[in-house]
């Protein structure tokens, strides 16, 4: 996926009054009225956003997802996307862990005084990108700007409302013993790749973010599976090791995976040992768990192995009746462990 | 991942286990020294897998864990200073001193940055003329010649800027403290290997010698922790006492010279603070009087009270071997990773937090 988003072009800049975004552009007064019509509107633009209404206003139909996440990431472009993508792709992906199609999205930014019209374009153009790729509309948005000091570059927040595939049943009171767990691709890859970037911490790699919307893959995995796929979560924040614990504690059942079925990109490894991080802790943006009927695991996992998105993918463990409310992990020589949550940021450690 | 994957292969650490279990005959208790050892046996479930006759004890090696809270408390004292950025390992950050932690000085804006390198701490002191940079020097012998270079280069660099917190602990006399505590109920060590590879194998000798124990230099990967157990109960067996080398890969019988040369050239042995432990004479680094100027203690004039540890931690016991994690009485109830009364239960190396996170036995 990320060569995909490598290959789209990014449209060319129109000339703006400024070279950076200035408190004037959040007042809502001229400088924002004509950096809305001179960028934003005119990349973004659809049938609705095209209204220039204080809301959007539109129908949907039967059963509806809605779902708000933020977006603060440092550095906001990296290897494999910037923030814009991430935030289309984070609200698109966490409709789709509901079973739903994603169909609009507001938009709000909070700028900090001083951000580059160049950065600022870049962003926009990850968004429109993503926006595209996903297939939603951005319907309405909001843009504040702070003072130089009082936030780290640009800020997003995303909100999307979707409809949920008739067939979706999913809900972690469904999960039973027996079922597996299912994860779609590589982990951690997403974390590494920005932690190599950290300044400090630079390190030559040529890893990039998973971000990608996951909407197409669960709808069609929907279609087919329907509800044998009992839960889907997306491990952004925290990894795989906090969706796991999150669903251990809410079921009361146990959850054995194994680190030898864990995928994972011998780079990321190699990183993850060099800074003393446990992948199962870092944050991944295009991945995504599934728990599903024992029946169907295998059948699942062929089917999103032909999706490049997911081609990775591997049953890693199953639900359990003893270690109620556990995650335990069989370590590739035979020991097992319980994989607690995380306690504050994960740090390196010192020697 | 070549060369660590050869030594995390099952059928490897199979043999090894069986091999210990077919040589052990009596009840043997084992200290590995450091805390990274502690987690490769925890988070391996390499203690399950060991004869009930061998006790695995963990040791003070844990660099986070034995860092007194007066020192804590100087680094927070610093980070707070106007102008002035405190750099350190990120390890250090959440634990507790004696008011606060250095993660809570930093969310109400105190400048503290993590860093890998104390190379980096000089590079930004470089670009930031116009603030004092400290970085807080932590760790065994393994980290101090980093530490030490660090120094060297700002003063070629004729930086004013720059300083160390030093707050470094030397392996052998720990063990000399731990072996001769009436209490001792150690039958062997696994020495550290990082840290020997380092400083070699010449400080061991007479300690073995000395209390009569076995010392086997280990490594931190299942199949070096498990050789390493295997050639020290074969010295107890057999009633032997040597300095063997497991982790032959790295460690060299006089060591890393270049390393200690540096060292040499800016620390001196002095006598440290252990937290839980107490006062152990010849156990610690300080920086020379020639590179005084680059000693954060004396640059800022540090004094600062004597502070007292929580009474109700038994890190000295954990971190002595008289007492496992889950005999405290707080472990996991009034003591967690998210609100502390001691080191070891916040560290990634600390014997607490490895029991805390991976362990899912309760009877070990």
């Amino acid at each position: 996926m990320s060569e995909i988003i490598k290959m789209e072009l990014q449209c060319p800049m129109p000339q703006f009054d400024f070279d950076v975004i200035t408190m004037g552009h959040g007042s809502g007064g001229l400088l924002t009225h004509r950096l809305l019509e001179s960028g934003v509107f005119d990349l973004l633009k659809n049938d609705l956003l095209n209204q220039q209404h204080d809301g959007a206003v539109f129908e949907l139909l039967g059963k509806t997802a809605f779902s708000t996440d933020s977006y603060v990431i440092s550095p906001i472009i990296f290897p494999g996307g910037n923030i814009g993508e991430l935030a289309v792709n984070g609200t698109v992906n966490d409709l789709a862990m509901c079973g739903a199609a994603a169909k609009y999205l507001s938009l709000g930014f909070i700028i900090e005084e001083g951000f580059t019209m160049q950065e600022f374009w870049t962003v926009l153009n990850g968004i429109k990108n993503a926006a595209e790729n996903a297939g939603i509309k951005i319907v309405t948005g909001d843009t504040k700007v702070v003072e130089k000091g009082k936030g780290d570059k640009i800020f997003i927040n995303t909100s999307g409302v979707g409809t949920v595939h008739p067939k979706a049943a999913i809900h972690h009171n469904r999960i039973e013993v027996g079922d597996k767990i299912i994860i779609s691709g590589n982990l951690a890859q997403h974390g590494i790749t920005i932690m190599s970037m950290r300044k400090g911490l630079e390190f030559e790699t040529d890893m990039v973010s998973d971000t990608t919307n996951l909407n197409h893959i669960i709808l069609q995995l929907l279609d087919r599976f329907g509800e044998n796929i009992k839960f889907l979560r997306d491990p952004t924040r925290g990894g795989l090791a906090s969706v796991l614990n999150e669903v251990a504690g809410l079921t009361k059942l146990g959850y054995r995976i194994e680190q030898k079925l864990l995928p994972i990109d011998e780079q990321v490894e190699g990183a993850c040992e060099m800074l003393g991080l446990d992948p199962l802790y870092v944050a991944n943006e295009g991945l995504f768990v599934a728990i599903v009927k024992n029946s169907i695991a295998n059948e699942m996992l062929e089917l999103m192995k032909q999706d490049s998105k997911t081609s990775n993918a591997a049953i890693i463990g199953e639900v359990t009746n003893d270690n109620s409310g556990k995650v335990i992990l069989k370590s590739n020589i035979g020991g097992t462990r319980v994989v607690n949550y995380l306690t504050g940021e994960q740090l390196p450690r010192i020697c | 991942m070549k060369y660590l994957s050869e030594f995390r292969d099952p059928e490897l650490v199979h043999e090894y286990v069986q091999e210990i279990h077919r040589i052990t005959t009596k009840p043997w208790t084992l200290m590995e020294i450091c805390g990274g050892q502690t987690h490769g046996l925890v988070k391996n479930g390499i203690l399950e897998m060991l004869p009930k006759n061998i006790t695995m004890v963990h040791g003070p090696g844990c660099p986070v864990c034995v860092t007194s809270i007066s020192v804590i408390d100087e680094a927070i004292y610093l980070a707070e200073l106007p102008n002035t950025i405190l750099c350190s390992f990120g390890d250090m950050l959440r634990v507790p001193g004696s008011k606060k932690s250095l993660l809570e000085v930093k969310a109400e804006g105190a400048d503290v940055r993590i860093l890998y390198s104390p190379l980096e701490a000089v590079k930004l002191a470089q670009e930031n003329p116009d603030k004092q940079v400290v970085f807080f020097a932590v760790g065994f012998e393994t980290t101090a010649p980093a530490n030490a270079l660090s120094v060297v280069h700002a003063s070629k660099l004729k930086l004013n800027n720059y300083s160390i917190l030093a707050s470094h602990v030397l392996v052998p006399p720990a063990m000399e403290a731990i072996l001769s505590d009436e209490q001792n109920k150690i039958d062997a060590f696994l020495a550290a290997g990082h840290v020997c590879t380092i400083m070699g194998m010449e400080e061991y000798y007479p300690v073995a010698e000395k209390y009569k124990t076995p010392l086997v230099i280990t490594g931190f990967e299942p199949v070096d922790l498990l050789q390493g157990i295997l050639m020290a109960v074969k010295q107890l067996e057999k009633g032997e006492y040597k300095v063997e080398n497991q982790y032959v890969r790295y460690v060299q019988r006089e060591g890393n010279k270049m390393a200690m040369d540096t060292i040499y050239e800016v620390f001196e042995v002095s006598d440290r603070i252990w937290r839980g432990i107490g006062s152990i004479p010849n156990s610690g680094y300080e920086v020379k009087d020639a590179y005084k100027q680059f000693n954060a203690r004396l640059k800022f004039n540090l004094h600062l009270p004597v502070a007292e540890e929580n009474k109700e931690c038994i890190s000295g016991d954990i971190m002595k071997g008289l007492k496992k994690p889950k005999q405290c009485p707080n472990f996991g109830t009034k003591c967690k990773p998210e609100h502390p009364l001691g080191a070891p239960m916040v560290s990634s190396e600390g014997a607490c937090a490895a029991y805390y996170h991976y362990s899912n036995n309760d009877s070990l």
